[in-house]
């Protein structure tokens, strides 16, 4: 049997792929790359691109779809850690931008200093609240 | 018999609240499920990425990032992480009274905080009481995208390089089980410092393009990866105390209903006992 190699593609929000390999190709940031077993340690950052794996044995290619992400080659592992989302600088920029403009509206003629005090009171109310409800359950039960 | 109307029509109003409250106990039950599912997919990425950074801080001890160094501190960014909509017990009130004991000794200390709001419910709560909230977001729904976080994480990772937050917290609930949520405070940045293990081995990888930009990309991945598991978290938490809240007052409209249901019976007896006492006097007389 030919040598093969594990992959394990996974993103933020789950596995996607694991399983064993003859090949693996992947969209690396200076230009694809092949990955055969006994690959010398590598860590790059992916592009947008395919990914394609190669499980030998006349069996079709598989393809994975990455849009960015980093790959960690070890002589007998590879990782993809692929990324959900579309990154790119300006695209975080304006996310980030979003997100404070969100917090800036929100707070518009607000106090700055957080009112420790009427948090607080607000809060043991809503305690006193529940304990109150635990009791008459108790009383009832 | 004007009470028995009166009751009748109460009862029938629990019974509506009723099916409408065991109904979210039964939806909350199933979303719990798939939220605990899409937690422990979570785990095999930010497993894979602390063996990476693990790894590259090991083979290159001189090279400290930012994200690993502590510093003197004098102010601190909350990343506060709540649920959107209520009617979920005190989930979110437990976790903002664990938050303000936290705040009030940071303040006590000299140290200002800011705050970074995910979930329309903390965004409410510093609303009411202010702070500085650097940025929100609400709305993710049952299944959250890491790409609505990376504005927010991103907001606070650039306040922490300026320099203008020296440390940053994240504070969420935890699953326990389904009966327990425990709200949580961590601390999200500097990353806390493993104990350094012996270095085993002496290879190291080649990095395109560099190591720091390698490292840098993968940090900042990191956060964000830690953000959205206790957003996750946050939600399976939320379910689940939902489906306690809901089933609590299923239980106690059922309880009420069968109270007035006796109450209902008893006018029902007194009325009718009353118009017989009325018939036969009224015959007596004849």
């Amino acid at each position: 049997m030919a040598m093969t190699i594990h992959v394990d593609i996974v993103s933020a929000e789950g596995a996607i792929h694991s399983g064993l390999a003859e090949m693996v190709y992947a969209p690396a940031v200076m230009g694809e790359v092949g990955i055969a077993p006994r690959h010398t340690p590598l860590v790059t950052r992916l592009q947008p691109g395919e990914v394609r794996i190669d499980e030998g044995g006349g069996k079709e290619m598989q393809h994975f779809y990455v849009s960015g992400g980093m790959l960690e080659v070890q002589p007998h592992v590879v990782t993809i850690l692929a990324d959900t989302a579309i990154r790119a600088h300006d695209l975080d920029e304006a996310a980030a931008l979003e997100a404070k403009r969100r917090a800036e509206d929100a707070l518009a003629g607000q106090v700055a200093d957080f009112e420790y005090a009427k948090a607080q009171a607000e809060l043991a109310e809503a305690a006193a609240q529940l304990r109150a409800i635990e009791k008459l359950r108790k009383m009832k039960g | 018999m004007a009470g028995a109307k009166e009751i009748r029509t109460k009862i029938a109003s629990i019974k509506n609240t009723q099916k409408i409250t065991s109904a979210m106990e039964m939806v909350a039950a199933a979303k719990m499920r798939k939220a605990q599912d899409r937690k422990e997919a979570t785990r095999p990425y930010a497993e894979k990425m602390r063996n990476v950074i693990g790894h590259l801080s090991q083979a290159h001890p001189e090279y400290r990032h930012g994200f690993m160094v502590e510093r003197e501190v004098k102010r601190v960014g909350y990343i506060v992480v709540s649920s959107d909509r209520g009617l979920c017990g005190g989930l979110n009130n437990n976790l903002f009274r664990q938050l303000v004991k936290d705040i009030r000794a940071q303040q006590e200390s000299g140290i200002e905080v800011d705050f970074c709001t995910i979930g329309s419910k903390a965004q409410g709560f510093f609303r009411r009481f202010g702070g500085k909230v650097r940025a929100e977001v609400s709305h993710l729904g049952d299944a959250p995208h890491i790409e609505d976080l990376i504005g927010v994480v991103k907001v606070m990772l650039d306040a922490y390089e300026n320099g203008e937050l020296d440390r940053i917290y994240i504070a969420y609930n935890n699953f326990v089980n389904t009966m327990t949520q425990k709200p949580t405070v961590e601390q999200l940045v500097p990353i806390a410092g493993k104990p350094e293990e012996e270095l085993k081995h002496h290879w190291d990888y080649i990095y395109e393009p560099d190591s720091k930009e390698v490292l840098d990309e993968l940090l900042t991945r990191y956060i964000e990866s830690l953000v959205y598991q206790a957003v996750v978290e946050n939600g399976a938490c939320e379910q689940s105390a939902r489906m306690v809240a809901m089933k609590s007052a299923s239980d106690n409209a059922g309880e009420l209903i069968n109270e007035l249901q006796l109450v209902y019976n008893k006018a029902r007896q007194a009325a009718i006992t009353q118009e017989i006492s009325e018939i036969v006097g009224g015959a007596a007389a004849v």
